[in-house]
């Protein structure tokens, strides 16, 4: 595989959920736009982070991503095994043989987990599916998987229900790493552990990436863990990509006005240093936008041309990429 | 610690454990007291399996089978100063029912465990808002989308006949916390309330929770893992490992002058928005099984200044006090002072 090429490209994908109204005869009375309009390449090897407020699309975004739903409109152009296929427009049946390299890690472990099956037969469901291993080998692989995310063996034969939300978590993970496959979304994956599981999670998922040059996109609330793991992160906002840079740049100069109201509501672990963020407005509403640039409600730079014209996701410098009208204006 | 009448909660010696089909007992809380001030609120932190939640659990009664609060109790001072048991509290009784619908108001960790995937939002906070309050049909529902406003759900009263798989994850979290908070509670349990949010919404969840508290004196149990939310919010924290409390102080003593060797840990694994890309450093090893619970200190098999012969023999220690109001369940809390 030549390093250059992208693992995937995105291009002006698509996804609306219709709105129907009332009553018997249900009429579409519009749509929402949960993720309108994404582009972005991931390099093999790659951690892309996603981040945004709760319902801007980020997990509808991975979901189409694997064609979990189907897209709207765009392209999801995904290299496998030496050549590039568009996941949006593949057959269903050639979808399935490529299920394996693509795996997700679900935000909420309680209802990603089938309480009827034990954790031993979750993790190893994938395998079974696929026919990859049976029997004793099948065995040995969960158990070399619970192993690897900080289980013990003898979880195998509990339920779900028996577990801790950090516990079922680190199961979710096995159950996505058992396939090695080479993109994992990662959709909030590590939010329901506390700070030391946290940091052994993460450790893990960069070693695996490492051992099986995984790449990622990490779809996460908690910026400093998107700081510490990403080499990119993506910042959306109603469906959009705002701003995309590398980690350190968007860190540091972060150009969009929504990212810069985002990092100021970082709280600090610190008692003394108390929180002054403010941003005020309702959340955006992907069913009900407003014209123009979708932040202008809440934008504290808004100009006339923001509430007429919808501003496009240009590249400013290279690798760095703003859907703002003046983003050169604003002070950072 | 002392009793005040200023306390709204008092546990005493909570031990909550699971009975496995092999005969296995399970310690998920074993001997935890704690007790929340009026109008203030305890922070509970721990590592995954600590047993926060089930202590959350076991203060309303919703432990299952194969679980059972098997001693203890769960003390409830009423504003009319009523004292409540909930621990000797009949399954059935008007009492409980009052309790878990009025009194004491609980934020799920798991969205999901409080909402009905068959019923639309709309219909599960009116429901929630005609048990607790004297009201009408049409003005239910008026309440309802001004709370789904205030909890920042964008058109709310369009939303209100949608189902839960139509709302991202972080909006049924926001609906959880609607439904609380219909309930103007005495005491609210929040168990991981902002986990599922982002940022700026958990900025706006958190001062939600505080205007609470200011407006009505609610009193809070909040439960999570998010070091700097506790920081932010809370006036008393709780360290729990392996179903107790090993350190028991303000919150400022706790996160800036931590003395047991866990709570130091825990401070360490935090990421920090200022450190670059080496690897997070994280506690050795993993919490033991419930199984299989060390001898001596519990947290002596992963412990930086266990002694052997010390820590690793006996009972688990207990809660000693270091300062004023400050508690450390450590017996070299002394000796690794300058550390
Ligand atoms: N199956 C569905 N039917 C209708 N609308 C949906 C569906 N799934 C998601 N949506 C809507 O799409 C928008 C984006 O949801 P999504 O779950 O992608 O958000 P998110 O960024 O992952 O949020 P969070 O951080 O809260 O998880 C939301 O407005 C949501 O209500
Ligand atoms: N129904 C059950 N049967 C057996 N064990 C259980 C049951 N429910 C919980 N436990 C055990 O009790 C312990 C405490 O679980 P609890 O859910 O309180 O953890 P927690 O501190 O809330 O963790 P997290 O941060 O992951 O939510 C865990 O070890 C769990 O496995
Ligand atoms: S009692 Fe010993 S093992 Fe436990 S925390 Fe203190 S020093 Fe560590
Ligand atoms: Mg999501
Ligand atoms: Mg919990």
């Amino acid at each position: 595989m030549i390093a250059t090429e992208p693992l995937l490209s995105v291009r002006n994908l698509r996804k609306f959920f219709p709105v129907y109204s009332k009553g018997f005869f249900q009429r579409r009375v519009g749509y929402v736009k949960a993720v309108d309009d994404v582009s972005f390449d991931l390099m093999p090897g790659e951690t892309l982070g996603l981040v945004g407020e709760s319902g801007c699309g980020k997990t509808t975004t991975g979901r189409t991503i694997l064609r979990a739903l189907g897209p709207t409109g765009g392209n999801i152009m995904f290299r496998a095994n030496g050549e590039t296929v568009d996941l949006a427009t593949i057959p269903g049946r050639h979808l399935k043989a490529l299920r394996p390299k693509m795996q997700m890690i679900f935000q909420d472990p309680f209802s990603s987990l089938n309480p009827r099956m034990t954790i031993g037969q979750i993790v190893g469901e994938p395998l079974v599916i696929h026919k990859m291993a049976k029997g004793r080998e099948l065995k040995k692989r969960v158990v070399e998987m619970l192993i690897k995310v900080g289980l013990k063996p003898e979880h195998a034969v509990r339920y779900p229900h028996a577990f801790s939300g950090g516990q079922r978590q680190r199961a979710g993970i096995a159950r996505s790493l058992i396939m090695h496959p080479s993109l994992i979304i990662a959709d909030e994956a590590v939010s329901a552990l506390d700070v030391s599981v946290q940091a052994q999670i993460i450790n893990l998922m960069e070693d695996l990436q490492k051992e099986f040059r995984l790449t990622y996109i990490f779809i996460a609330h908690d910026l400093s863990v998107v700081k510490h793991i990403c080499d990119r992160v993506a910042v959306m906002y109603a469906g959009k990509i705002v701003e995309l840079a590398e980690t350190g740049t968007l860190f540091k100069d972060p150009k969009h006005p929504y990212t810069k109201a985002l990092l100021s509501a970082v709280p600090s672990p610190d008692p003394d240093v108390k929180m002054i963020f403010e941003l005020t407005g309702e959340v955006a509403d992907p069913g009900n936008l407003p014209p123009g640039c979708a932040f202008n409600p809440r934008c504290p730079y808004v100009r006339d041309r923001c509430r007429q014209e919808m501003p496009s996701l240009r590249e400013i410098e290279p690798g760095r990429w703003v859907n703002c009208h003046f983003d050169e204006e604003l002070e950072s | 610690m002392p009793e005040t009448s200023e306390n709204v909660l008092e546990v005493k010696n909570l031990k909550t454990y699971f009975f496995t089909d092999d005969g296995d007992e399970l310690r998920a809380v074993d001997g935890v007291t704690f007790s929340v001030k009026r109008s203030g609120i305890l922070a509970v932190v721990g590592e995954s399996g600590c047993g926060k939640s089930v202590t959350a659990y076991s203060v309303l009664r919703l432990i299952q089978k194969p679980g059972k609060i098997v001693d203890g109790q769960i003390l409830l001072r009423t504003t009319d100063g009523k004292i409540i048991d909930i621990a000797e509290l009949d399954e059935k009784s008007d009492e409980l029912f009052h309790v878990r619908g009025g009194l004491v108001s609980m934020i799920f960790q798991e969205p999901m465990t409080a909402l009905s995937p068959v019923h639309s939002i709309g219909n599960q906070i009116c429901e929630a808002i005609l048990l607790h309050q004297d009201v009408d049909k049409s003005q239910a529902e008026k309440i309802a989308i001004g709370i789904l406003e205030k909890v920042g759900i964008p058109g709310a009263a369009g939303r209100m006949k949608q189902y839960p798989h139509e709302f991202s994850g972080g909006m049924r979290q926001r609906v959880v916390i609607a439904m609380a908070l219909a309930c103007k509670p005495q005491l609210l349990i929040a168990d991981e309330p902002t986990t599922a949010l982002d940022v700026t919404l958990q900025a706006q969840v958190l001062r939600i929770i505080k205007d609470l508290q200011a407006e009505l004196g609610t009193s809070v149990l909040f439960i999570t893992h998010d070091l700097a939310v506790v920081a932010q919010m809370a006036d008393e924290v709780a360290v729990m490992y392996l179903g107790r409390i090993v350190e028991h102080s303000d919150v400022r003593s706790v996160l800036k002058n931590p003395r047991h060797p866990y709570t130091r840990a825990l401070l360490k694994s935090l990421p920090g928005m200022s450190e670059g890309s080496e690897r997070l450093p994280s506690i050795e090893g993993s919490v033991p099984s419930l199984m299989e619970i060390p001898d001596g200190c519990p947290f002596h098999p992963r412990c930086p200044h266990a002694e052997s012969g010390l820590c690793d023999v006996g009972g688990p220690p207990s809660l000693q006090k270091i300062a004023d109001g400050h508690y450390v369940a450590c017996v070299r809390v002394e000796e690794i002072k300058a550390l």
